[in-house]
């Protein structure tokens, strides 16, 4: 279901975390809400699920004003950064909590707890405790236990900030999968601006508690409104006024047209990415991004001088 | 041996002599170790003999004069109508103190931890006071509010109760100084296992008193346990703030630790001794469960 929010502000003490937000979610959308830490996301997310009070506002799912209601009655799911888990109860107990708080038939709970064990890929675990589990299986436990009421929205928290490298990059994957299955209204909220834009059909970019920005992910990336959103959702060379990023840093052999001099300070291999790190001829310093066929055409070096030209700067007329 | 030489200045003549390196790998770690052996056998050897001065010996004893001559007069002691009054009336304080100091102790742990209001911070300290006050002053203190004279004193008269001098002054003396147990042991479980868990049974449509039954307090049923443990000890043992109270009636308000200290003042030795045998004996029983519990407990969770 859609869900609005209006006008929403909340503070604690003299933090403002959220300052009259206003944002529109549609149907079955998967959406990123992207930003720095206090930057006001997470407690938008507990706005929306409840288990935060607005100090002003309207919460709106699927049209009907919910400001008002507990998180008990709000019928969203939540997932946790720290999964949650229920530790005295199996992972087939903690998936059934939802219905069997709604005293569900006991026919259909175990129904259910089955099918959503398969969904999450943990058939055969249903009788571990959580604590026999890894932090990818504990993760998607609770995304089953959250789903299992079939819940109006779902919502989740830095889902994968605890997960190390490799198991968020499956998980990740695994989440958008997911959601092509489900199609439940999903709002998941990240520091970690690839996972927004690998994950998400729309980013919305939060900073001090204000919405920067909402668009596809190349929208951000390609015509960012200001230079926050610039900056967070990807690398970027400040030169004066104007931003470029480092793959519109074009490092090339020979002198051209609106080319300047540079010298080459190191060069960083990352395996199919190369950073140069270049300071130009008016002491300048600049990185750029280029494959590691184009370093290895000009044989880069240390110490090496090379012509670059800045493509692409932009500028912001006001923050 | 290479980067060492190569540092030394050349000029500097021949290497000063040493011991080769097979004595110096021998020598070195071996008197490390033994250095180490030898302070840890110290620190055993103090640890082992303070414990065994102060409590194995001196518990060993009361246990050994006890059965000195042999179980008829035992368990003509045990049998005692005095003792046997006391013992059920230890069973009754401790029985009435546990469970009001559970329940007390668990609210005010998540009124504590959970909630924010004016005046948590004092409430915080107020539940250590029993901690930090000598049970003595308890009595005293319970003594002149609900005394005779007391603040209380004179409108229980009138209604018909008696607290001082009497089983339910030692009642309250006993749940005053048994209260910060359960909630001293409550509250940094409840801290450590945070609010997402309950945070997360709301919003899968449970009640606040669902999540409490269902989440939180298998949550800290431990740190229940482990205070429990504690309170009925404590409970069982007590003796200062009672004596003060119960005006030490034999067959009527005393508990087996006064009944301990009534036998002892009027020579009855074997008396003293078998209910301090008792008494120990209760005490190893509820240490022995909380074991049981505490291995229980790294089997399951």
């Amino acid at each position: 279901m859609a869900i609005e929010l209006l006008n929403i502000s909340k503070r604690f003490g003299e933090f403002v975390a959220l300052d009259d937000v206003c944002l529109r979610i549609g149907d079955g959308e998967l959406t990123a809400v992207l930003g720095p830490s206090g930057s006001g996301k997470s407690t938008l997310l507990r706005v929306v699920a409840g288990l935060e009070v607005p100090d002003g506002g309207r919460v709106v799912i699927g049209g009907e004003d919910i400001t008002e209601d507990p998180a008990q009655r709000r019928g969203v799911g939540f997932v946790f950064q720290h999964y949650a888990a229920f530790r005295h109860m199996t992972v087939a107990q903690n998936i059934a909590f939802g219905l069997r708080v709604r005293r569900r038939p006991r026919k259909e709970i175990a129904d259910r707890v089955a099918e959503l064990l398969a969904l999450v890929h943990l058939n055969g675990l249903a009788d571990r405790y959580p604590a026999q589990l890894s932090g990818g299986q504990r993760q998607r436990m609770a995304l089953a236990r959250a789903l299992a009421p079939e819940p109006r929205v779902l919502l989740l928290d830095e889902p994968f900030g605890a997960l190390d490298a490799t198991v968020r990059a499956e998980l990740r994957a695994w989440l958008r999968r997911l959601h092509d299955q489900v199609h439940v209204t999903t709002i998941f909220v990240t520091h970690d601006q690839e996972e927004a834009m690998e994950v998400a059909q729309q980013v919305v970019v939060m900073h001090e508690g204000r919405i920067e920005q909402v668009g596809t992910p190349r929208e951000l990336y390609e015509v960012p409104r200001n230079e926050f959103v610039m900056g967070f959702v990807g690398p970027v060379n400040r030169l004066g006024d104007a931003f470029v990023r480092p793959h519109d840093v074009q490092v090339l052999p020979e002198p051209d047209a609106g080319t300047s001099e540079a010298l080459v300070e190191r060069v960083i291999h990352l395996g199919f990415e190369v950073r140069v790190e270049l300071t130009l001829d008016d002491g300048r310093s600049v990185w750029a991004q280029i494959t590691r066929a184009t370093a290895e055409e000009l044989e880069l070096e240390r110490g090496q001088i090379v012509a670059v030209r800045i493509a692409a700067p932009r500028q912001f007329t006001s923050t | 041996m290479s980067a060492e030489l190569a540092l030394r200045d050349p000029t500097a003549g021949p290497p000063p002599i040493r011991p080769s390196p097979r004595a110096s790998w021998a020598a070195g770690p071996s008197r490390i170790a033994s250095h180490a052996r030898v302070s840890r056998l110290g620190l055993r050897t103090v640890a082992l003999g303070y414990l065994l001065l102060l409590l194995v010996l001196p518990v060993g004893m009361v246990f050994w004069r006890t059965f000195e001559h042999g179980l008829a007069p035992v368990w003509a002691a045990v049998t005692a109508p005095d003792a046997v009054h006391a013992f059920w009336l230890s069973l009754l304080l401790v029985a009435i103190a546990v469970p009001l100091n559970t329940v007390f102790g668990v609210a005010a742990a998540i009124a504590v931890v959970r909630q924010r209001f004016w005046g948590r911070r004092v409430m915080s300290s107020l539940i250590d006071v029993p901690f930090a006050i000598s049970p003595v002053v308890v009595g005293l203190a319970l003594v002149l509010a609900y005394g005779h004279n007391g603040w209380f004193g004179n409108w229980l008269d009138s209604v018909g109760i008696q607290v001082i001098f009497s089983v339910p002054g030692m009642v309250m003396a006993t749940v005053f100084v048994s209260l910060p147990f359960v909630a001293r042991e409550v509250i940094p479980v409840l801290r450590e296992v945070g609010t997402e868990a309950e945070e997360a049974a709301t919003t899968l449509g449970a009640s606040p008193a669902r999540t409490f039954w269902h989440v939180t307090l298998p949550a800290i049923r431990w740190g229940i346990v482990y205070g429990v443990v504690l309170t009925s000890a404590r409970a069982l043992g007590e003796f200062g703030a009672v004596s003060v109270v119960s005006g030490r009636l034999s067959g009527s308000t005393q508990s087996l630790p006064l009944y301990v200290q009534d036998r002892f003042e009027n020579f009855d030795a074997t008396g003293a001794y078998t209910a301090a045998v008792v008494l120990a004996v209760l005490a190893i029983l509820i240490l022995v469960v909380m074991n049981v519990l505490a291995r229980n407990r790294r089997v399951v969770a």
